[in-house]
């Protein structure tokens, strides 16, 4: 029941949204209600990995090879907290501005089951059909915005997610072909089997792709920065904080845990396309002015990050993948947010067009200081300690010229966010009767300070943590020395 | 059997690739299509197409007679068909509209803002 309930409260939600779809004020309050049931089912979740290491659920009374199973480890169980903090935080803020559309909850409550359902799914073909349904939300929530933008902008995401998920479907049939399973246990063990193992390298090679075309990594992610700006604001801070992000778990879990005898040489090309897509991703924000537009090209940055910590394909770098998973959800989908309320606050969504924000609202501009910092990796910021448990790693292994260039980027992305904060807050508005802090609702400084406070504290305090995640991630690579010093 | 499946998975990933690269919305979408029929078909294909041993254990056998068929890919099979027709639907829809719209294919820039510098990034009016 523990595992299973963080996933059936947003389906639930979204049931009874779908029904509630005449009735806004009624919708609002299931939302709400929703947000909230749903990081309690998260705490406990949470908790209960705590007490009892990783629990499992198998669904349909099968045993464990046949049955569906759902499982939590650690790792899965953060990330689970961390989306539904996410869910609520986008309640939170979007119940203020009203003009929503009915049919957004249903959708948008539908991502975040299927997000969290695919941390939590611990079978090839599940993982598969969570991920069509993650697809199909994300178009709805895409094409609701109407008119010919969002038509174009969602038929560019469609054509390269439906491919990659097609991609991924072969790779599963081809993966079930040679080893005739599709449970995440009994793959690890048929994976290590002599008469089985010299056949999977080129399957796992595909799934690896689809995950990587999934996940925006370096010359397939097209997709990401063609049709993100169209989303309304809090509906960004959602997908844009936890899809991609999402597919890098994936395969962070299947790299590491499941197939774990995967050729040296892909993980040296993972590794080669982690810096490209960091320097591609961050290159791009540097060319941009439009606010999301920057922070959809960060996106692709961080994702570099995140595929350099599973490149390096040992337990230590697992954990400080999976930590840096977790601040990179929460300060990127909090930044989102807070240029949501900068664009409401200063009139247009350009950095040439806005300004003044420093003297119209100085909490405002501490608010995005310190999650631009976190962003970067400044200490004390969860953002440094992310950064600096996987780059440790790179240079432990003897991999300077990865963890050089991270380290450039770092720079390159300080660039970046000095950008926004001289042109939105420091210079004077090129039209100051556009400027408006009081336009800010009360529900956004909630969910930006309540995510802005847990940054902070995670940032101060990451023991524990880092600590809970190593528990997770020690099983990972097992061939690998492993191990913290 | 095999050969034949094979020679039919690589004409039509052909086909699928071949139209889903023109310059034409619908016909991305039968590409599209085309290429999710033969996904389905690479599933099928894990469960021995072509065995006519059912995957029935014997009266007194211990396990399953070798080289069954197995019914498993065939019940993904299924599943995935019913979601790529639900994605297909979507998706012929959203061609339509954009199509209707005077969506120029070989463009589709209505969601970028239009150039006016060479070297900045353009400002969008509204």
């Amino acid at each position: 029941m523990q595992v299973v309930l963080p996933l059936l409260i947003p389906l639930l939600t979204a049931l009874l949204a779908a029904l509630a779809m005449p009735r806004p004020r009624l919708q609002r309050g299931l939302g709400q209600l929703g947000g909230v049931a749903l990081v309690l089912s998260a705490l406990w979740l949470l908790q209960g990995v705590m007490a009892q290491g990783r629990l499992s659920v198998i669904l349909g009374g099968w045993p464990a090879p046949f049955g569906i199973e759902l499982a939590a480890d650690p790792l899965s169980a953060v990330l689970v907290m961390a989306a539904a903090l996410l869910a609520l935080a986008v309640r939170v803020y979007s119940d203020d501005h009203g003009s929503s559309e009915p049919t957004r909850l249903p959708l948008e409550q539908g991502v975040v089951a299927a997000a969290i359902a695919i941390t939590l799914a611990a079978d090839l073909f599940n993982l598969y059909v969570w991920f069509e349904l993650m697809l199909m939300g994300v178009l709805g929530l895409l094409a609701l915005g109407g008119g010919q933008r969002a038509a174009e902008a969602t038929l560019k995401y469609f054509a390269l997610s439906l491919l990659g998920t097609l991609l991924m479907l072969a790779a599963i049939g081809l993966i079930y072909g040679a080893t005739g399973h599709l449970n995440f246990t009994a793959l690890s063990q048929a994976a290590r089997d002599p008469a089985i193992a010299p056949a999977l390298p080129l399957y796992v090679g595909l799934l690896l792709a689809a995950l990587l075309l999934k996940a925006g990594a370096f010359p397939l992610f097209a997709w990401l920065p063609a049709s993100y700006h169209t989303l309304p604001l809090p509906l960004l801070a959602l997908i844009g904080g936890l899809l991609t992000k999402v597919a890098a778990y994936v395969l962070l879990r299947l790299l590491g845990d499941v197939f774990v005898l995967t050729p040296a040489a892909l993980l040296e090309g993972l590794g080669w396309l982690a810096l490209a897509t960091m320097i591609s991703g961050v290159l791009g924000a540097a060319y941009h002015w439009d606010l999301r537009r920057i922070l959809a090209f960060h996106i692709v940055s961080q994702i570099g990050y995140l595929l350099l910590g599973i490149a390096l394909a040992t337990s230590a770098a697992a954990s400080a993948t999976a930590f840096f998973l977790l601040h990179n959800i929460l300060v990127k989908a909090n930044l989102f947010l807070i240029i949501g309320l900068m664009i409401l606050a200063a009139g247009h969504h350009d950095l040439r067009r806005i300004g003044g924000l420093y003297p119209g609202s100085v909490l405002l501009a501490l608010l995005f200081f310190v999650n631009a910092f976190a962003l970067v990796g400044v200490p004390p910021t969860t953002g440094f300690w992310g950064k600096f448990l996987i780059l440790r790693e790179a240079f432990e292994q003897g991999r300077y010229l990865w963890g050089g260039v991270a380290l450039g980027v770092g720079l390159l992305t300080l660039y970046s966010m000095s950008k926004i904060w001289l042109e939105g807050f420091w210079k004077a508005h090129p039209d100051p009767e556009r400027l408006n802090t009081a336009a800010i609702p009360l529900g956004g400084w909630l969910a930006v300070s309540g995510l802005t406070l847990l940054i902070v504290l995670i940032g101060l305090y990451p023991e524990p943590a880092i600590r809970f995640i190593d528990a997770g991630s020690a099983g990972f690579w097992p061939a690998s020395s492993g191990g913290r010093p | 059997m095999n050969l034949l499946l094979i020679l039919t998975l690589g004409i039509g990933v052909a086909a699928g690739v071949y139209l889903m690269l023109s310059r034409d919305l619908f016909r991305l979408v039968v590409g599209l299509a085309i290429l999710g029929s033969l996904a389905n078909m690479i599933l099928f294909m894990g469960g021995r197409p072509g065995s006519l041993i059912a995957p029935v254990i014997e009266k007194g056998a211990e396990g399953l007679p070798a080289g069954f068929a197995d019914p498993l890919p065939q019940a993904l099979t299924l599943t995935a068909i019913v979601i790529g027709f639900a994605l297909l639907a979507f998706a012929l829809v959203l061609a339509a509209r954009a199509a209707r719209n005077g969506a120029d294919p070989d463009r589709l820039r209505a969601s970028e803002p239009k150039p006016h510098e060479a070297v900045k990034p353009p400002i969008e009016d509204w």
